[in-house]
């Protein structure tokens, strides 16, 4: 025994905080806030409301619509494991170190956010296309990006990106860098903290970055659109399948856009599972 | 061999130099910005001094060309806040710094174990640091510092965040570890400087205000913060036959063991407790005599501290209800010669 | 009298909206937060019967012509106005079947008018104004070296997909021909298929003669003549139930003389009912 004191409860470093009882919100806001929340539900009620539910097995997994919901899927994850790989670098420099150019270099960064979607996808074709910046060279090594499901993986990552970077940006910064001091006066060099006292950290914030960009990812069609082109298996997303079913089937449409819908809110309710008790 | 630094940051205005023999404590004392986070930082390599440089153990820890990075200094900080990682057990905690240095799991756990028992902390290996408290936690910040085997350990307010209960057995735990170890010390609390270190060093904005040994700073501290911590009252000012004149031109009687040469910097300091409290002046009394205006009173117990600038008095309760004492009173502190020590600054 | 008209065609508003509203619904659907997507017709001050404004929702591919079409009008009918809306003709039936308020539809394809003549939708029977036919659209200098239909099986080739009248027209033309086709990209629309072609990621695309007309500097166009046999239908009618005076009367500038010369001028073929 320390014999110190005897505990009572497993109280913090500094003595927990009284919970001050907050004054209360004006009744107004909770109206206002329900109009907000009613413009996001409403839609989406919607939609369920116009689904032909006896078509919608038929519908749903169609040779077309398994296809394009296999092709997103992959696309996405593949795109979410790109913004990890690069986003994650990125958003360490921007939060941990300071350089000129640096605000200047965040806001470029954060640029896909804001910039349509099909202009992402005009930057990205002439970036990557036959004609483009990078076009001769990739020739040269026997790469054609245009067309091709890797297309479709650039243009998603081009537009998620930022929210890999926001988020785990946000999270480092809230973290601070002071168990990164003591890690390295305990003699862990800079890769050693990075791998085992910065990433587990930050781990929450990481992954609710990499849900926002699956969402994102699911979610393009501009910039596929405009650099990857639509080919059943190959680039046809969902969302660029519901634009197309619309033209023939509005009910397949309907029934495709449900189940993105319930796609994107089963990994986003997932990751908030699983991400909530670790916050530290 | 020890720890040398001599250091200069313009922008903290901070210019400092110190130094501490092998195997000894160094308690930093100073008021809140005078450079005491600066100087832990330089130390352990989370800020790069403008111009100076360092030693450790005959190492270079910077120079005017050359900065050693934190991680291969084996300098270590302990933080005022423990830190404890919170995704790692406390064993796992504690292991850090050996598994950093490259020792197996098993290794670094089973040298972990050995510094949780040092520091009377082995039952806590299985927790997470969230189910700590405020002292537990700071045990095992303490043994995962020692696990680093550091040459040079650096604690920053240790026992601040402690609550009163915790602190004493803390304390003596930190005692025990430092002994024969070097270590740099921040305090705000001077029975710290008394238990855990050799020698002194005084802050005050930025530069060394005294330094010397933990003993001699205490009977005569040679700064006011100094003598604030001892809790004495601090009269610095020019030396004349028997006494001093300050600032203010107010004499002051005192009794010195060697008689000072008149015109030399002096300091005269006194007890609170030798002080009286009068509401006229006293006449045709012996005593030093000095005319004040209260500016706070602070109760503890049966007695009360009557603070009037920078010196103060302590008298009982009754005596202040008697002289109907509040903040504005005009008053007359007395202390006799032989109360009031003087010495060379 | 109502306000006159402001000039020369100043006071015209036009709506032009490539993207439907069920691409809002779709990106709105993706989490994306896209902006916009109110009724595009709703703004337009319209209101079916006044007989002084009109409003035509008009196939994408007719819109040179049509906003010719509509400043002659505006002349010759002084304080009348024509408020314009280009889309793809899906997109616009499925507009007009949600309640848009158009007096007047053109579509580029004989189906998508049927849909709206079954739902009871259109006044009267519409009728065929012009013919489209399918060209092969290749970046400048035709660097795959295609000169027919039949050369397109080797090449980088962009078409419209099967759902889309351009892209049944490249259906119909391989069953005459009897060559197979087999595009990287399918596109739902005319414009993502020339796009791709005049940024040279594709060495050529299947489009309507007048899309190759309209970008005859960017893209070079290879004729394909088994094209004639399997055109386009382009038909207009009036909106039900309460198309004004005026609808008519600007279904008939298209079908006259006037239309009919423009729109050959812009490389549409005349229906099939003139020669």
């Amino acid at each position: 025994m320390t014999g110190t004191r005897p505990l009572t409860a497993p109280d913090r470093v500094r003595s927990p905080k009284p919970r001050v009882g907050f004054p209360g919100l004006p009744p107004w806001l909770f109206l206002v806030a329900a109009l907000g929340a009613l413009f996001i539900l409403l839609p989406l009620a919607a939609v369920v409301t116009r689904v032909d539910w006896a078509r919608f097995p038929e519908l749903v997994t169609s040779e077309s619509s398994i296809a394009a919901l296999k092709l997103s899927l992959t696309t996405s994850a593949a795109a979410t494991a790109l913004c990890i790989v690069a986003g994650t670098p990125m958003a360490l420099v921007l939060a941990r170190s300071a350089f000129p150019g640096q605000q200047v270099l965040r806001a470029l960064v954060l640029l896909p956010l804001v910039l349509p979607p099909v202009v992402g996808g005009i930057a990205l074709l002439y970036t990557f296309g036959r004609q483009g910046l990078l076009g001769g060279t990739l020739r040269a090594l026997g790469v054609e990006i245009a067309f091709s499901t890797t297309a479709v993986v650039l243009a998603q990552t081009f537009v998620a990106l930022p929210f890999l970077v926001l988020s785990l940006e946000g999270a480092l910064r809230s973290a601070g860098g002071r168990y990164e001091a003591v890690a390295a006066t305990l003699g862990a060099s800079p890769t050693t903290v990075l791998r085992r006292v910065t990433i587990p950290l930050v781990l929450p914030g990481l992954l609710s970055g990499a849900v926002l960009s699956f969402a994102r990812a699911l979610g393009e069609f501009g910039a596929t659109l405009t650099f990857a082109g639509s080919l059943q298996g190959v680039t046809r997303t969902l969302p660029l399948e519901i634009y197309l079913q619309r033209e023939t089937d509005p009910d397949a449409a309907v029934a495709l856009s449900l189940v993105l819908v319930a796609v994107a809110v089963l990994v986003v309710g997932l990751a908030h599972r699983s991400s909530a008790p670790a916050v530290p | 061999m020890g720890f040398a630094l001599e250091a200069a940051v313009h922008a903290r205005r901070f210019d400092v130099a110190l130094s501490m023999g092998d195997g000894e404590t160094l308690a930093v004392l100073g008021p809140n910005g005078a450079g005491k986070s600066t100087l832990l930082a330089l130390a352990a390599g989370l800020l790069r001094a403008d111009t100076g440089s360092a030693e450790l153990d005959g190492r270079s820890l910077f120079g005017p060309r050359s900065f050693l990075p934190p991680h291969r200094r084996g300098v270590c900080l302990l933080p005022q806040e423990p830190l404890l990682f919170p995704h790692l057990s406390v064993l796992d905690n504690v292991a850090f710094a050996p598994r950093s240095a490259g020792e197996s799991r098993a290794a670094s756990r089973a040298s972990a174990r050995g510094w949780l028992a040092e520091v009377e902390a082995s039952e806590l290996a299985d927790k997470r640091p969230g189910q700590l408290s405020g002292g537990q936690a700071q045990r095992v910040a303490v043994a995962r510092a020692l696990a680093a085997r550091p040459s040079l350990l650096l604690l920053d307010e240790p026992l601040a965040s402690i609550d009163a209960a915790a602190a004493p057995g803390l304390r003596r735990m930190l005692r025990r570890v430092l002994a024969g170890r070097n270590a740099v010390i921040v305090t705000h609390d001077l029975l710290d400087a008394l238990i855990l270190a050799d020698t002194v060093t005084v802050l005050e904005e930025g530069r060394v205000a005294e330094a010397g040994s933990t003993q001699s700073v205490v009977e005569r501290p040679r700064s006011s913060f100094a003598a604030g911590l001892a809790g004495l009252n601090f009269v610095p000012g020019t030396s004349v036959p028997s006494g001093l004149v300050d600032a203010a031109g107010r004499r002051l009687e005192a009794v010195s063991e060697n008689p000072l040469p008149a015109g030399i910097p002096a300091a005269a300091v006194f007890s609170p407790r030798a002080v009286s409290v009068f509401p006229v002046a006293p006449a045709g009394s012996p005593r030093n005599v000095l005319r004040v205006s209260v500016t706070d009173l602070e109760p503890h117990g049966e007695f009360v501290t009557v603070r009037a600038g920078h010196l103060s008095a302590e008298i009982s309760t009754s005596a202040v209800a008697e002289l109907d004492l509040v903040p504005g009173s005009e008053v007359w502190f007395t202390v006799k010669a032989t109360a009031v020590t003087l010495y060379p600054l | 009298m109502p306000s006159p008209a402001t000039g020369t065609g100043a006071g015209r508003k036009r709506l032009r909206h490539r993207l439907g509203g069920s691409a809002v619904l779709a990106c709105a659907l993706a989490l994306t937060g896209c902006g916009g997507g109110a009724d595009p017709a709703s703004d337009g001050g319209s209101g079916s019967g006044t007989g002084d404004t009109i409003t035509v929702f008009a196939a994408a591919s007719l819109r040179e012509v049509f906003e010719s079409l509509a400043e002659d009008y505006e002349t010759r009918n002084p304080g009348s106005e024509v408020v314009l809306n280009f889309a793809g003709s899906s997109d616009l039936a499925t507009q007009i079947e949600a309640g848009a308020p158009a007096d007047v539809f053109a579509s580029a394809d004989a189906p998508t008018m049927e849909r709206l003549a079954e739902a009871g939708l259109i006044d009267g029977e519409p009728g065929e104004f012009a013919r489209n036919r399918l060209t092969i659209a290749v970046p400048q200098g035709n660097p795959a070296g295609v000169n027919g239909f039949a050369d397109l099986t080797g090449v980088r080739l962009v078409a419209c997909a099967p759902q889309v009248p351009c892209g049944a027209a490249a259906t119909r033309i391989q069953e005459v021909t009897g060559v197979r086709l087999s595009p990287v990209s399918e596109e739902s629309s005319v414009t993502e298929v020339l796009g791709k072609v005049i940024s040279g990621e594709a060495d050529a695309g299947l489009v309507y003669v007048t899309d190759a007309l309209a970008a005859a500097g960017e893209v070079e166009a290879v004729p394909i003549p088994e094209a004639a046999e399997v055109p386009n239908s382009y038909l207009i009618g009036a909106v039900a139930p309460n198309a004004p005076e005026a609808a008519r009367e600007f279904i008939d500038t298209v079908t006259g003389s006037a239309g009919q010369a423009l729109l050959q001028e812009a490389g549409f073929q005349p229906p099939a009912d003139r020669p």
